[in-house]
This record gives C-alpha cells, sequence and structure tokens, in this order.
C-alpha cells in the first residue's frame, strides 16, 4: 500500500470574505508501513490534509493516488475510498450510536455490503486489537463504558472496515494517564500486528516521538519538515519559533546542556536522554 | 478557620434500574476531609472516576453532601441562604471550553455572573474591562465567542469567573481540552491570579501543572490518599504510582539516573551531573 | 459551508442603524415585513427595496455580507418562485402539455420571490446590527407588559440568547458527526426516502447525546455563575431609547403611509 500526495492545495470559501489557504501545495509520499507523525500549530492543516486523504474535502487542486490509484478524481467511488482507508476523528465516542458496542463496531463493515459471518468476524478481531473483551463489551451500550474504552470502541469502528491505512486525529487527547498509557500501546499494536500505514496528528510531542518513525511539519498549509523523529527535533529553535514544542526529554536535554559544558543529546524518550547522561558520566570520569 | 473546610464528606449519587427501583447507591466520595488557606494554590490529581471533579462541585455547593459538611468562609452550602454568596466566592471554570460561555459576544458573556448578582451596570462595565485584560483578551471583546480558539474561549470563561470578584476559583481541568499553546497561556493565568491574592484549587491530570502549586491532594476511588507539597510527592513516587499517574518527565529522569530524591528542576538536575 | 448562514450573526460597528435600540429595530422589522405584506404592485417593491438599500447603506454592513445570507434560502425562494409560476390561472402566455404559465402566474411569481428576498434581508439586518443579548434584552422589555398575564418573557429572552450562542456549535457538530459517519462508509446521497431517513439515525443520535451534553455543562456552569432566574438581575448595557429612535420612528410612520398609498398608484 502506498500514498501520494501531489501538490495539493485548498481553499476555504473562496472569493468570500472568510476566504484561507488551508492547504497550499502540500506533496510526500509514503511507501512503507509505518506510523507518520503529523504536528503543526492549530489551523496549519493537519486536519484539513487528513479529511483530503479520506476523500471528505475535494481539493481545489492537486492529486492523491492510493496504491497508484488516483482518489481525487470526479467520477471515483469514495466507499471503495474510504475501505481502504480508515479515518479517526477526534473525540470520536462522540460518534457512537447504537445500542449495542458490537453493533455500533458492526457499522462501518455493513456499509461496506459484507456478509453477516464476515461482519461478525471483523467485529470480534477490531474489537481485540484495541484490547476490548467481546463476551464483555459486545452486549453492553458503549455509554456504560469508561472515557478510555469508549475511545478504544470507536476506533475498533473503524478498524474493523479493515483500512491498509489508519489515520488518527489526537487519539489521546482528554484522557487520563492511564488510559493514554493503554492508547499508546494500542497504536503500536495495530501498527505491527496489522502492517498498516499509521498517520498520526497530535499536539502531544512525547506521544509524538514515542510512535513515529517519520514526523512530517506543518505550517501555514505547508509541510516544512519531513525527516525522521531525531532529525526533526534536533530542530528546536526552528520549531519554538513556529510555536511548538520538543519531547520534554529534548527540552530538559536542552537545558541540561546549557549548564553542563560539553553535554549534548537529542534524545526522543527520558530513557535515551538517561543514557545519554550516564554515558557522559563514564567518559568524563 | 481555614476559608474552605471540608469534613468527612460523603457523595453518593443515587441509581435506578430500568423500573426505577432504587439500587445500591454509588459512591463518588467517601469521607474526604480537607481546609484550603486563603491566597493558597492546592492542586488535585487522581485518575478519571478517582472524584475529584465531583469534589471541586462540592466546594461551591453545585453538588451538596450526602454526608459530612462543607464550609466556605463559615457558611455552610447545605444552607440554602448562602447558597448564592457562596458561588460568589468560588468562581469555577470548567473544562469544555464550548459548553460553558452563554453569550454570542465575548464581553456579554463576561457580564453574565456580575448581572446575576446584580452589581449596578456601570461597575459592571468596569468590572468586565478589567477582568478581559487580566487575560489578555481586551482586544477581542466585541468577537463572537464561536470563532475564538479553544485556548481563548477558556480565558473568556476564565474572566467570567473573575469579573464576580471572587476569593476562590475552583478550575476543573481546564486545559485538558486544549493545545499546548492554549494550555500554558491558561497556566499562566492561574498562576498570575494566585499570585495576586485568588485562592486557587486545580483539578488536573498534568503533573507539570500541579508541580506550580503549593500542595498537592492525590485522589483515589473517593479517598485522598496523599496530601504534600510537590516536592515531598514528588520524593515519594509510591503514592504517584499507586494513583495511576505518571511522574513529571524531570522526576523520571532524576530517578533512571538515581539521583537525590530532592531534585525537581533540569537545572537542579544539571547541577549534580 | 455552514458558516455562511449569515441569520442570526452580528456584524459589529458603530453606525446610526447599530445604535439604535434593539426595541425600535424589532418593531421596525415587524412593520417592514408586515408592509411587505402590504404591497401589490411594482411601484411598492420598488419603495420597499429603496428603503431598505437605504438602510443597509447607512449601516455599512457589506452587501456581499448580506447576499451571502441568501444563497442559503436559494432553494425555498426558487420553490416558491415555481409554485406560483405554475399555479395562477389568468392569460396563457405558455403551454406544454398540463403546465402553463399565465401572465398573473409571472407577476405572483415574481412577487413572491422579491418579497421573501426583501423579508429576509430586511430580518438579517436586524440581527446583523443588533448585538444578540440587545436583541434578547430588547425582546424581554417588549414581552415584559404580557408577563402579567403570565408570559414568561425572561425565559424567552434568556432561550433565545442561548440558541444563538450555541447554534454554530451545534453546527459545527453536525458537520464533524457526518463526516465521521462518511469516514465508516455511511450514504446519505443515494437509496430511497425510507433508506436515506434511516441513514440520518447514526447523525441523529450522537447529535442528540451531544445537545444534552451541552445542556448539562452549560446548566452547571449557569449554576456556578449564580443565575436563579430574571429576579434581581442588572444588566451591563442598559437600553435607552435616544434622539436617533424617535428619528427612526418618524420615518418608519413615513414609510408605512407611502407604502399603503403606493397600492392605488
Amino acid at each position: 500500500m502506498t500514498i501520494e500526495v501531489k501538490d495539493l492545495k485548498y481553499i476555504y470559501s473562496p472569493d468570500m470574505p472568510g476566504e484561507t489557504t488551508a492547504l497550499d501545495g502540500v506533496s510526500f509520499d509514503v511507501t512503507e508501513p509505518s506510523i507518520i507523525g503529523i504536528i503543526g500549530h492549530t489551523g496549519s492543516g493537519k486536519s484539513t490534509l487528513l479529511q483530503h486523504l479520506n476523500g471528505l474535502i475535494k481539493p481545489t487542486s492537486g492529486e492523491i493516488y492510493i496504491d497508484g490509484e488516483c482518489i481525487t478524481d470526479e467520477k471515483k467511488n469514495l466507499t471503495d475510498v474510504r475501505r481502504k482507508i480508515g479515518l479517526v476523528f477526534q473525540y470520536p465516542e462522540h460518534q457512537l450510536f447504537e445500542e449495542t458496542v458490537a453493533k455500533d463496531v458492526a457499522f462501518g463493515p455493513k456499509n461496506l455490503g459484507l456478509e453477516e459471518e464476515d461482519i461478525d468476524r471483523r467485529v470480534r478481531r477490531a474489537l481485540y486489537m484495541v484490547g476490548l473483551d467481546y463476551d464483555e463489551v459486545a452486549d453492553v451500550s458503549s455509554f456504560e463504558l469508561s472515557g478510555g474504552m469508549k475511545r478504544r470502541a470507536a476506533i475498533a469502528g473503524v478498524i474493523a472496515m479493515e483500512p491498509a491505512i489508519l489515520m488518527l486525529d489526537e487519539p489521546m487527547a482528554g484522557l487520563d494517564p492511564q488510559a493514554h498509557r493503554d492508547m499508546l500501546a494500542l497504536i503500536k499494536k495495530v501498527q505491527r500486528d496489522m502492517k498498516l500505514i499509521i498517520l498520526i496528528v497530535s499536539h502531544n510531542m512525547a506521544d509524538v516521538a514515542e510512535l513515529s518513525d517519520r514526523v512530517l511539519v506543518m505550517s501555514k498549509g505547508r509541510i516544512i519538515m519531513d525527516d525522521g523523529p531525531h532529525e526533526i527535533f534536533k530542530r528546536y529553535d526552528e520549531l519554538s519559533a513556529m510555536g511548538l514544542s520538543v519531547p520534554p526529554a529534548a527540552e530538559i536535554a536542552q537545558k541540561i546542556s546549557k549548564k553542563v559544558k560539553g553535554f549534548e543529546s537529542n534524545p526522543l524518550s527520558i530513557r535515551e536522554l538517561a543514557d545519554d547522561i550516564e554515558e557522559f558520566r563514564r567518559t568524563k570520569r | 478557620m481555614a476559608y474552605i473546610n471540608v469534613e468527612d464528606l460523603v457523595l453518593e449519587f443515587s441509581k435506578y434500574d430500568e423500573n426505577g427501583k432504587p439500587l445500591e447507591p454509588k459512591r463518588a466520595l467517601d469521607g474526604v476531609s480537607l481546609s484550603i488557606e486563603k491566597g493558597s494554590f492546592t492542586a488535585i490529581v487522581g485518575m478519571n472516576g478517582s472524584g475529584k471533579s465531583t469534589l471541586a462541585k462540592c466546594l461551591n455547593g453545585l453538588l451538596l453532601p450526602t454526608a459530612g459538611t462543607v464550609t466556605v468562609n463559615g457558611m455552610d452550602t447545605k444552607d440554602g441562604g448562602h447558597i448564592w454568596d457562596i458561588r460568589s466566592n468560588i468562581g469555577m471554570v470548567f473544562q469544555n471550553p464550548d459548553n460553558q460561555l452563554v453569550s454570542s459576544i465575548v464581553e456579554d458573556d463576561v457580564a453574565f455572573g456580575p448581572e446575576n448578582l446584580g452589581v449596578e451596570p456601570p461597575e459592571i462595565r468596569k468590572r468586565v474591562d478589567e477582568a478581559l485584560k487580566k487575560v489578555d483578551m481586551y482586544d477581542h471583546k466585541d468577537k463572537a465567542a464561536h470563532m475564538l480558539s479553544g485556548g481563548q474561549k477558556q480565558r473568556i470563561a476564565i474572566a467570567g469567573a473573575v469579573a464576580m470578584k471572587p476569593s476562590c476559583i475552583v478550575f476543573d481541568e481546564p486545559t485538558a481540552m486544549l493545545d499546548p499553546a492554549g494550555r500554558s497561556k491558561v497556566m499562566d493565568i492561574i498562576e498570575e491570579l494566585n499570585k495576586e491574592g485568588i485562592t486557587v484549587v486545580l483539578i488536573t491530570h498534568f503533573m507539570e501543572e500541579a508541580a506550580e502549586a503549593d500542595r498537592i491532594l492525590v485522589m483515589q476511588d473517593g479517598r485522598i490518599i496523599g496530601d504534600k507539597t510537590p516536592r515531598e510527592l514528588f520524593a515519594d513516587e509510591k503514592y504517584i504510582h499507586e494513583a495511576g499517574l505518571e511522574l513529571p518527565p524531570v522526576i523520571e529522569l532524576r530517578d533512571m539516573l538515581g539521583m537525590d530524591k530532592k531534585i525537581l528542576s533540569a537545572e537542579e538536575l544539571a547541577a549534580n551531573i | 459551508m455552514i458558516r455562511d448562514i449569515t441569520l442570526g450573526q452580528y456584524y459589529p460597528g458603530g453606525s446610526a442603524v447599530h445604535r439604535l435600540d434593539a426595541r425600535t429595530k424589532i418593531i421596525a422589522t415587524l412593520v417592514y415585513i408586515a408592509a411587505l405584506f402590504v404591497v401589490n404592485n411594482f411601484w411598492g417593491f420598488l419603495i420597499a427595496a429603496a428603503s431598505l438599500f437605504t438602510v443597509i447603506a447607512i449601516s455599512r454592513v457589506p452587501l456581499k455580507f448580506i447576499f451571502r445570507g441568501l444563497t442559503a434560502v436559494f432553494l425555498i425562494i426558487a420553490f416558491t418562485f415555481i409554485i406560483n409560476l405554475f399555479m395562477v390561472d389568468g392569460r396563457v402566455l405558455w403551454e406544454w402539455k398540463f403546465l402553463s404559465i399565465t401572465y398573473e402566474g409571472l407577476q405572483r411569481a415574481c412577487f413572491m420571490a422579491v418579497r421573501l428576498v426583501l423579508l429576509i434581508i430586511g430580518s438579517s439586518m436586524m440581527t446583523l446590527t443588533t448585538k444578540p443579548i440587545e436583541l434578547t434584552d430588547g425582546l424581554e422589555k417588549l414581552l415584559n407588559p404580557l408577563s402579567k398575564i403570565g408570559v414568561p418573557s425572561h425565559e424567552i429572552a434568556l432561550m433565545m440568547t442561548i440558541a444563538l450562542r450555541f447554534i454554530p456549535t451545534l453546527m459545527e457538530e453536525t458537520d464533524k458527526i457526518i463526516k465521521a459517519q462518511q469516514a465508516r462508509g455511511a450514504d446519505f446521497e443515494s437509496g430511497n426516502l425510507l433508506s436515506r431517513a434511516k441513514a440520518l439515525i447514526p447523525i441523529l443520535i450522537p447529535l442528540f447525546i451531544s445537545s444534552f451534553r451541552i445542556a448539562q455543562d452549560l446548566a452547571l456552569a449557569m449554576e456556578a455563575r449564580c443565575y436563579h432566574g430574571g429576579e434581581g438581575r442588572t444588566r451591563m448595557n442598559q437600553i435607552r431609547f435616544h434622539r436617533g429612535d424617535a428619528a427612526a420612528a418618524v420615518l418608519l410612520i413615513a414609510f408605512l403611509g407611502v407604502i399603503i398609498a403606493s397600492r392605488w398608484i
């Protein structure tokens, strides 16, 4: 599965007082199953980009190819597109509506016109993937679940469509620390087991650093950086000039290197920073 | 006597089955006692469902105790005659920035509280302007509330509380739905308000935010399981783990390196390398 | 786009129209709407349109902004036009099978369309030049005499305030829910009427739940801010009649006189 985005432009309410360029020539491609983090200021175009990839918004100009097939084509059947590309919105639990969790998860597969048997298999698998016990939750109303479980059930609803590409918009927003940790683990597991391309939009730099194989930085509707997480978060000054932060580990490393002569570290996690500090102490001795 | 006194507070939510028969009530608070001094900055942390928001709503009488008492400045929240006095003394800012603004236009929303208190119009005008300046939103006073960002809406909500001239403001996860820029701005305002003498009670998931308080209460299953200064709490992380919470990154690093438990900041840590 | 709907929006400004008392504007709008139904010929519409555009010019609200509000209701206007076009008997201008257009029908259709356009522009002028809170305060004051016979004027006004505040929020929420369900393969466009109606369930239920959540949150927030009904409440902005309002009243009476006279032109 590959994604190819070519010079995507999108203008909101053209020729109107509220005219804004949301995407201004976005190009990138993805060829391998991997997790790609997308970061940027609020209003930089991240969510708009995700909605384009899912065919929810038609670009003003430019093309998107999924597996070599152009999805921005006027005649393209969007149900086919959405079969391959799943999109999980921010606070997805707000979209739950069925009487039971199982029925809700089955909503997507049903829209794909699958057989009962196939739907049931997918629902079971999707619930398993997000760490919910089928026998425990299948017949329960989703409104009786805890916040974190609701979110996982909503994600299962998209996973049950068995997409090759999964896009998540702020999947960790508003979760408590425990549910947050669970969600990180879940995303890694889903990517590994289902061999997906995952695009994840987040403001939480620690999460982006921990999850991503590659990071896209967006600003004013453009991709201005596209690199591995180490390389991106090294560019501390450029990011903060844009009003973006770096993972806490990188921020602490910055503060330490200001105080400790000769210390340099470019960590993504606290673990990496601790290793670098120990290494530094050893060499100094 | 302390400004806010909570004694053996128990709060139960009644539950009913499908036929309307009462079930065993759900106990959200299970014997909470604490006192909050005037001008202090208290953070309350805990997992979802630990009872922290319920406790917050008891402080200004939005919820009334099933057992035990809550008094504010000597007034019992159960005494109906004092309820408006209590609420005008204890402002409250909620989590969802969208759902707590009443009026379409920024300044009209800020005026809502003082209007309810029956303040004279010229005085309301003065308070609204001052409050908006305090949260750095004066230039937006004529804007439509729904056009603002989440962080800006939250600042309007804070201005709405400030305009009531409360002596204490309770913040119930005010930054949970904001982006990092919005979060840090809101935290700056909260700290600023506390410096000006307003008592602050901050409920949060974020340990970095709780670390700004004078004192942190750790809640679990409707009880307070820890009541310590940030320095004490972060020196003894068993409370944090027990409550399912997360250590601030610097503390995590300190422990990985096996450094002195007194260390709280990156600078202190650097001095020990 | 949902944001394009201008009805109920406020366009900040300091013009003479903006400064009028909300009550004046509410009454003027009602009189204007009534006048539109008194008019029965070309000249009357010309006078009504000219008066309205004079008011718009004074208010300095950009025309672009006003016409944007019309696009949202274009369908209703077109529908009314077509119905009137084919449904009136008279001198036949054009005929095809069972369809016929008459001179009277064409005239009636044009009048109806113009009437609707002016009505919508006229009422959106009221909301565009009046802060929502002033509008609802004005309404409350106008209804106040009726509170003696049990009309809850304060509650009606508060309900309007909240509705105006949350319409945009709920519209955005609807937009988001529709997109989220579309992303799960929901199809709102094909199938017969029944299956289309059924397709709305995945939108309506989450929207309903959202509304409840908003209502619950808002009720708490209002209580925390000491809301306890209309009694003892004061207002930051006292609405008062000024000289401008007196002038507006004179002009309004003159306008009404001319409009009535226009029937005999």
